[in-house]
């Protein structure tokens, strides 16, 4: 009865749409079957997944194959990258994306580990004021946009460092490597920091319980309970954001001097695989320009492959322990 | 070897096609390309679809991807402030650079105190060579009697990402100085000896204000706009020129080869600022290509005629320098030998 009615208002409307009410009709015996539509959906929907990743590695590696098959191994130990005499050599960028994300790593791991230990009831009383509103504010640094923390890097922290830079008697460039690192270490901490909160609340209260009937201080708590049990998702949150710190390409560009020459100390400007396929993308017009930077993109792509991974592994330790 | 960005652009013109297949009936044409003259592009073909109704779509990408695209044929025209190589044009087949208005490239620098700046093509090269290091060289200071240069570090800056900017730049070092040359060429990326790198003239422009005692070069319209401070530069001819666009232009009052695919820095006009250049806009010669209608290719050659001659009032109100005169009679000649078919479309 419905359907005809509707089959009557839309010829009605308009003729062309009485194939409508055809749709509706086939929508109708599907209602018969939803498990193995749903079921169809969801296979086809995960499949599709699957062949993009690969798809995404293919169009990478055949579109990469002439600075491939031009340098071999070379492009990632030369030290040269010259667009106008055509010698690409990734080192500098390679060394630049190491240093600034494990740099940030270093920086931000202590701050994370105590955001986590904090949130994850060692210090507080579940849903006080002020841990909804740390939490809440962690929730929000993990969605600001890059550029934004670029902007942010670029106006308070580049003074700074040149500030620090002039103390420490080198050259007062204020961006470069250090700076990255700083910006890389703020992005990262929610990541790393709502991850530890998660496996640190999981702890059973009754083995932390045992600990201070023993006699523990909090800190032997946390330092022989709390951690050791915790370890391998803290580890997991870690790599994660180590991840995403290799991937950071806009905030680390306006951070860190875009320089292709062999960073000397930390507070060096550098260039980074992301931040250099961002910068010369657009106008390589040479072939084995525009191949090399494509190289680049497979090698950023594997490495954040090898450490999502690695993360993924850890993780499900993690998930047998408990 | 372009196969991801062909499908890319492919799905992107499908797409475009879908949505906008109930207007098909009026002409459109699609460009892609430099960034430099893109608000000046936007103006022109603003003004143009409210006077002739014929819509211009330009999406700034660079002028490399509008190369890649117009050689992949899925633009009418491509934008470019680099001209293409021998090698480029035997690959793509015969493109015309078509000239619509000029740019400087000027030095801003930070130099607290110092409003006024003169700067030889010896010690450009130097400083960008990283051969001069303090602000205080007495090869600076012999040229800046009354300027108070500080014993600071002299911190290049200069663009990280590909430009036509840096194309222009380039190429006039490589001009005045053998060993930028042959040690560093000109490109729109090179490998700097030294200093620091911003993306875009924004973050040029950021870093030289930011970083005390730094020098960098930055579009002319970039610095006026944000009020930077720049250097006068010695030309060709001896005569220290202070960049504007009056001697931008007089930049190409110049003998200038019929296909225009020229680099007019180190000019050898009299009053012309050294450091400017062209940016074109490349087109096929044979319009008939890719299934593509008469009345495409005229639409096209309509505009063109109309960028080089009516659209040039445009130019100085965005800080754009006009073609000079001796270009606009080669650009004429260069869009009156658009075929279709062999024929000419206007004579």
């Amino acid at each position: 009865m419905d359907t005809n009615n509707n089959q009557h208002k839309l010829c009605h409307i308009n003729p062309d749409w009485c194939w409508l009410s055809r749709v509706k009709r086939i929508f109708k015996i599907t209602d018969i079957m939803p498990d193995f539509l749903f079921r169809k959906i969801i296979l086809i929907s995960g499949l599709s997944i699957l062949i993009l990743t690969i798809m995404i590695l293919v169009s990478l590696v055949t579109n990469s194959m002439l600075s491939i098959k031009t340098f071999g191994f070379k492009f990632f130990t030369a030290r040269v990258w010259d667009p106008v005499f055509d010698q690409y050599g990734s080192f500098p960028f390679i060394a630049g994306t190491l240093l600034t994300s494990f740099l940030a790593l270093i920086i931000s791991v202590p701050f994370s580990l105590a955001i986590s230990l904090y949130l994850g009831g060692e210090f507080i009383k579940e849903k006080s004021f002020f841990a909804g509103f740390l939490k809440n504010s962690i929730d929000l640094l993990s969605g600001i946009p890059s550029v934004v923390y670029g902007f942010f890097g670029l106006f308070l922290i580049v003074p700074i460092v040149r500030y620090i830079q002039m103390k420490f008697g080198v050259e007062p460039y204020g961006v470069g490597i250090f700076t990255a690192s700083i910006v890389l270490a703020i992005m990262i901490i929610p990541f790393s920091a709502s991850l530890g909160r998660e496996v640190i609340e999981m702890v059973p209260a009754e083995i932390k319980e045992a600990g201070y009937s023993l006699g523990s201080t909090r800190f032997e708590v946390i330092r022989y309970i709390i951690l050791p049990y915790c370890k391998s998702g803290i580890i997991a949150g870690v790599l994660l954001a180590l991840g995403r710190a290799i991937g950071e390409t806009m905030a680390v560009t306006m951070v860190v001097g875009n320089s292709n020459i062999m960073p000397s100390n930390i507070f060096s400007p550098a260039n980074t695989m992301a931040s250099v396929i961002a910068n010369e993308f657009a106008e390589a017009i040479k072939e084995l320009h525009f191949s090399s930077l494509i190289e680049i993109g497979v090698v950023l792509f594997f490495v954040t492959t090898v450490i999502s991974i690695s993360g993924k592994i850890i993780i499900r330790k993690f998930a047998i322990r408990t | 070897m372009k196969n991801l960005l062909k499908n890319f652009v492919k799905i992107a013109v499908i797409a475009l096609a879908c949505c906008y297949g109930a207007k098909a009936s009026n002409i459109e044409l699609t460009g892609a390309g430099a960034t430099f003259p893109y608000p000046l592009y936007s103006k022109m073909f603003d003004v143009y679809y409210k006077e002739r109704g014929i819509k211009v779509n330009y999406s700034a990408i660079g002028s490399g991807g509008g190369i890649r695209q117009l050689s992949a044929k899925t633009v009418d025209f491509g934008g470019s402030d680099a001209f293409l190589t021998d090698q480029q044009l035997n690959e793509m087949g015969e493109i015309l650079h078509i000239p619509i208005c000029m740019g400087a490239v000027v030095l801003a620098y930070n130099l607290s105190g110092v409003n006024e700046l003169n700067l030889t093509p010896d010690l450009i090269s130097e400083i960008f060579l990283g051969k001069i290091k303090k602000w205080n060289d007495p090869k600076i200071q012999k040229l800046n009697p009354k300027a108070n240069l500080p014993d600071m570090n002299i911190v290049s800056v200069h663009r990280s990402d590909g430009s036509g900017t840096t194309f222009i730049f380039t190429d006039y070092l490589s001009k005045i100085s053998d060993e930028w040359k042959n040690k560093v060429g000109t490109g729109t990326a090179v490998n700097w000896p030294s200093g620091l790198g911003g993306k875009g003239n924004p973050g040029v422009a950021g870093l030289i204000k930011q970083v005390p005692a730094s020098i960098g070069y930055v579009e002319l319209i970039y610095a006026l706009a944000n009020k930077i401070p720049f250097a006068t530069i010695q030309n060709k001819n001896g005569i220290f020129i202070k960049p504007s666009l009056t001697s931008t232009s007089a930049s190409a009052n110049v003998k200038l080869p019929d296909d225009m695919r020229v680099m007019i820095t180190n000019t050898d006009a009299k009053d012309g600022y050294p450091i400017s250049g062209f940016t074109w806009i490349l087109v096929y010669k044979e319009q008939n290509y890719g299934g593509r209608t008469y009345e495409k290719a005229k639409a096209l050659v309509d505009l063109l005629w109309w960028m080089t001659h009516e659209g040039q009032k445009f130019t100085q109100d965005l800080h754009y320098a006009p073609l000079s005169k001796e270009a606009v009679k080669k650009a004429e000649n260069l869009i009156k030998s658009i075929t279709y078919d062999g024929k000419r479309i206007i004579n």
